[in-house]
């Protein structure tokens, strides 16, 4: 079936099987930030902005996509690097195989809410799963990124 | 110093928060053949007959394979130095399979969607064989995991596959019953973990592509990829020259990447039809197929005198290996020696018993901790258990008998404490806890009970005698150092580390040096990054070897100033006649060596150790328990750590963070349960429950340095022993606010409830 999918802006129109998942289809299409966990929509790696909004592609059909936006974090590179380093200055990025899916949905929390609670951090980010770091250090980095927001996101390095 | 000691951010950091395509699967040929494996739905069968003509029609098919096309030569999958302790037990694929998911027919096609349909057609006949499923009942049972006669053990650790028994040893000092029987108190327990699996993010993946030369090149998210080259050169019977193992950045590893879990099948195939393949793992198959920690039944008996004088040690630890012996006599040996030294004190004798066995279940293998965990879980928990009975504060009581620096530890082969500050730690972190105010518990009066445990831990630094680290570092010609290693940095960030230390011996910042590796191609031998050895073994080697180079690099700007070296003053960057004022630049020295010079400015140097000195931590945790449904909440986790001079802070409290966070959820929550069949449940992160941001509360870490003599800058190791604290830790917190004593993990909710329920009215 043909479908034409909005990827990271830039309109993609490709014949793709009915049971493809987006996670295949962005994946397929260069995106290899877009990672796989778990196939079972249990560890957030998957992440990408389906019109704006955080889902897990590889619950959802490319189909489904037709005709709408998908974003991937190779599409949100300033974002990922103004945010990411905060994380980098941590070393809680470690092994680094979730941390697309989880700044992904980091980058989506603030949008929706830039000064949350750590109760709200954890809740919102709860389904990005971690086995490296524990993630006390990504909190650590998060409250630092909050932090040089506060101050106008001047500083960077 | 200038470098050693920062906190310096990992030089691939901002590459793998922005997402770019690094690991095995973003930089893998893209038009690889698709690998997957029919699994056995058996735990015990023969395959009378298999038939592959009708999968083979499936358009895209390349080729399958089944038992009868594989070299009828046995090897370990384990990733160890050779001779291995580990058993040689496992076929390619063999006409005998042995658990529930084990190794059927090779299945590779163009595309995902004809493999699986293949996987589906392929039409098995198996004689169906009674299993042996509970390993207490393994030695001498007539059901016989590995009845061949071409099983092979290398090594003297007591295999014996027709009694199922894949080692036994034995080690002990003193007068142990003499002891015992002196003793005002003897207490023996047995304790119970299961093979909790890593879970690491990425599963197990490996690529393979013919070069150039016609060589099978290996690319395979691996800890040790030398020992990859080895495995696959017997099993596939070709020379270790035709192969070359490389590994792209990993998605984490916890030892569970310290085993050749999916390499061989791609290799196979890409050996045979010379076309590029690959094998990425689903999660379910990383569950059921992959390298959990061995499942242990580990039963300890301590003589103490009422003041707390921990006299006499006995554990016996019966450790089931699965269907395959990889890593099994190893683990079950640390089980003794990486617990009971920690009480060197006053301890008269010791001793120390194993048996591993085989099952028909999942084979195991390597996860941090490997051993220590079991071990360390069932002596903590018991010395808690003793403190209660003697009546004396766990604390106490650990500090009369802890191991102090300089100290000979008769339980670690009688290597030194020479760098140990193991009791200021227990001290630390029972201060950072509250110890004193909070200990046992505190009743909320709302169902709800706030309660301490407290426990410490070991591990060590390298396999002494064994493990072999090495380092190549080469001068560039505009100065900048290129150091090569086959350490494999899977997150846990040595190469960082180890460019730290290389920039330290060479007067230079960590950014003027690149690393390279894990390539056997162009790497140095390595044994690779386990048994926590990188930093200690790997790290000696890189200061080794810088140490050569600066010393070469001041030779040749002798040369070029026509001086004696002794005239030289040389910061990193200048090198300076003292006598003529004259000078030249790193960078002219790069030239140079490449211009009419045959003094190489690279050198590689190697390292290895006779001894292993254990890091050592104390780690208290505080929880608020509900009675009523048995929910463990963490309100806080106090680390506090000696693993020597820590290099890079950031990183080394993020292995503390990541360790504990394991360790809590092997405590909690992750289980492994089988039905009677043999077919593991938890295949799936729907039913291992890997703990959430939500689940760890808060933790704190901190280090109380000490320097060990042995090791480069002083430093020893942090990777596996972070793992080791929160399960006694959080048993005797647990206790504390129930009063039951939980010796079979995981601590779930349930079992916290019904005992809650059953001891309601005492």
């Amino acid at each position: 079936m043909i479908v034409s999918i909005q990827l990271n802006g830039k309109k993609i129109v490709d014949d793709i099987s009915p049971d493809m998942t987006l996670f295949k289809f962005v994946r397929e299409h260069g995106c290899y930030s877009v990672k796989c966990g778990c196939e079972t929509t249990n560890c957030g790696l998957c992440t990408v902005f389906f019109d704006g909004k955080p889902i897990l592609s590889c619950a959802m059909l490319a189909a489904r996509a037709d005709g709408h936006r998908v974003e991937t974090l190779e599409g949100l590179q300033k974002e990922a690097e103004e945010f990411g380093q905060f994380i980098a200055d941590q070393g809680a990025e470690q092994c680094g195989f979730c941390n697309p899916g989880m700044i992904m949905n980091a980058i989506a929390l603030f949008r929706e809410n830039p000064e949350p609670t750590d109760d709200e951090i954890k809740r919102y980010l709860a389904g990005n799963l971690c086995r490296c770091s524990g993630y006390e250090g990504q909190l650590r980095g998060i409250h630092a990124f909050m932090e040089y927001k506060k101050q106008g996101g001047a500083a960077c390095e | 110093m200038r470098v050693v000691g920062q906190r310096i951010r990992k030089k691939d950091a901002m590459q793998l928060v922005t997402g770019k395509p690094v690991y095995m699967d973003d930089v893998a040929p893209k038009d690889c053949l698709i690998v997957k494996i029919l699994r056995s739905p058996h735990a015990n069968a023969l395959i009378e007959d298999i038939n592959i003509a009708t999968a083979m029609k499936v358009p895209g098919i390349e080729v399958i394979y089944t038992w009868k096309d594989v070299p009828n030569v046995r090897f370990a999958q384990a990733g160890q130095t050779y001779p291995e302790w580990s058993p040689y037990d496992r076929l390619i694929l063999d006409q005998h399979v042995r658990f529930v998911g084990d190794a059927v027919a090779i299945v590779a096609g163009e595309n995902e969607a004809c493999v699986d349909r293949a996987l589906k057609m392929i039409k098995v006949k198996y004689k169906v064989l009674p299993a042996l499923l509970d390993y207490h009942e393994s030695i001498d049972n007539e059901i016989l995991v590995h009845p061949e006669d071409n099983w092979e053990s290398l090594y003297p650790v007591g295999a014996d596959n027709k009694r199922n028994i894949c080692s036994h040893m034995e080690e002990s000092h003193g007068d142990l019953e003499g002891t015992f029987a002196d003793c005002d108190i003897v207490l023996e327990r047995t304790y119970h973990v299961p093979a909790v699996n890593q879970a690491m993010m990425e599963t197990f993946r490996t690529a393979c592509y013919i070069d150039t030369y016609g060589r099978l090149v290996v690319l395979s998210s691996t800890q040790i990829v030398y020992h990859v080259r080895r495995i696959l050169a017997r099993a596939l019977g070709i020379p270790q020259s035709k192969i070359r193992s490389l590994k792209p950045r990993i998605g984490g590893g916890f030892g569970a990447k310290q085993t050749v879990v999916t390499e061989i099948y791609p290799a196979f195939v890409t050996w045979h039809t010379k076309k590029p393949s690959k094998l990425i793992y689903s999660r379910y198959e990383s569950q059921i197929a992959g390298s959990p920690r061995h499942e242990m039944d580990i039963r300890v008996k301590i003589g103490a005198d009422k003041d707390g004088t921990l006299r006499a040690f006995d554990l016996y630890n019966l450790s089931n290996t699965g269907a395959y012996g990889d890593h099994g006599p190893t683990t079950a040996g640390l089980t003794g020696h990486k617990s009971m030294p920690l009480y060197t004190g006053n301890m008269e004798a010791f001793r120390h018993v194993f048996d591993v066995v085989y099952t028909n279940t999942l084979a195991t293998g390597a996860y941090r901790g490997y051993g220590a965990t079991q071990g360390i879980f069932a002596l903590e928990s018991l010395v808690n258990e003793l403190a209660d009975i003697l009546h004396m504060d766990p604390v106490e009581l650990r500090l009369k008998n802890v191991v102090r620096e300089g100290m000979v530890m008769p339980a670690y082969f009688n290597e030194p404490a020479a760098s140990c500050r193991l009791d200021e730690c227990l001290v630390r972190a029972a201060e950072m806890i509250g110890w004193k105010d909070k200990y046992p518990c505190r009743d909320m009066g709302n169902g709800k009970v706030r309660s301490v445990g407290i426990a410490m831990a070991m591990q060590g630094s390298c396999i002494s005698y064994v493990d072999v680290g090495s380092a190549t570092i080469s001068l560039n010609e505009d100065g900048s150092y290129r150091l090569a290693i086959a350490a494999a940095d899977m997150g846990t960030g040595c190469d960082t580390i180890l460019a730290q230390m290389a920039a330290e011996c060479l007067e230079v910042s960590v950014d003027e040096i690149f690393v390279s590796g894990a390539d056997t191609d162009s790497s140095p031998y390595d044994s690779g990054s386990y048994a926590s050895s990188t930093t200690y073994i790997t790290g000696q080697a890189v200061v080794k070897a810088a140490t050569e180079l600066k010393k070469r690099i001041c030779t040749l700007a002798a040369r070029m100033l026509e001086c004696d070296v002794d005239d030289l003053e040389y910061d990193g960057h200048v090198a300076k006649d003292i006598k003529t004022g004259k000078s030249v630049t790193l960078q002219d020295i790069g030239f140079k060596a490449q211009c009419f010079n045959d003094l190489a400015l690279q050198v590689t140097e190697s390292h290895t150790s006779p001894v292993s000195p254990p890091p050592y931590m104390a780690g208290a945790v505080e929880i608020e328990l509900d009675k009523e449904t048995g929910h463990v909440e963490i309100l806080d986790y106090a680390a506090v750590v000696d693993c020597g001079t820590v290099v890079n802070p950031n990183l080394a409290t993020i292995q503390v963070e990541g360790g504990l966070g394991q360790g809590i959820g092997m405590t909690l929550f992750e289980n492994i349960q089988y039905s009677d069949k043999g077919v593991l449940r938890n295949n799936s992160l729907m039913q291992y429950k890997i703990p959430t941001r939500r689940d760890v509360g808060t933790l704190r870490v901190e280090f109380k340095p000490s320097y060990e003599p042995t090791g480069p800058f002083g430093v020893k190791s942090i990777g596996e022993i972070v793992i080791n604290t929160p399960a006694p830790a959080l048993a005797q917190a647990i206790h504390n606010a129930t009063g039951g004593y939980f010796r079979d993990l995981p601590i779930t909710s349930e079992k916290i409830a019904m005992y809650c329920l059953e001891h309601e009215n005492e």
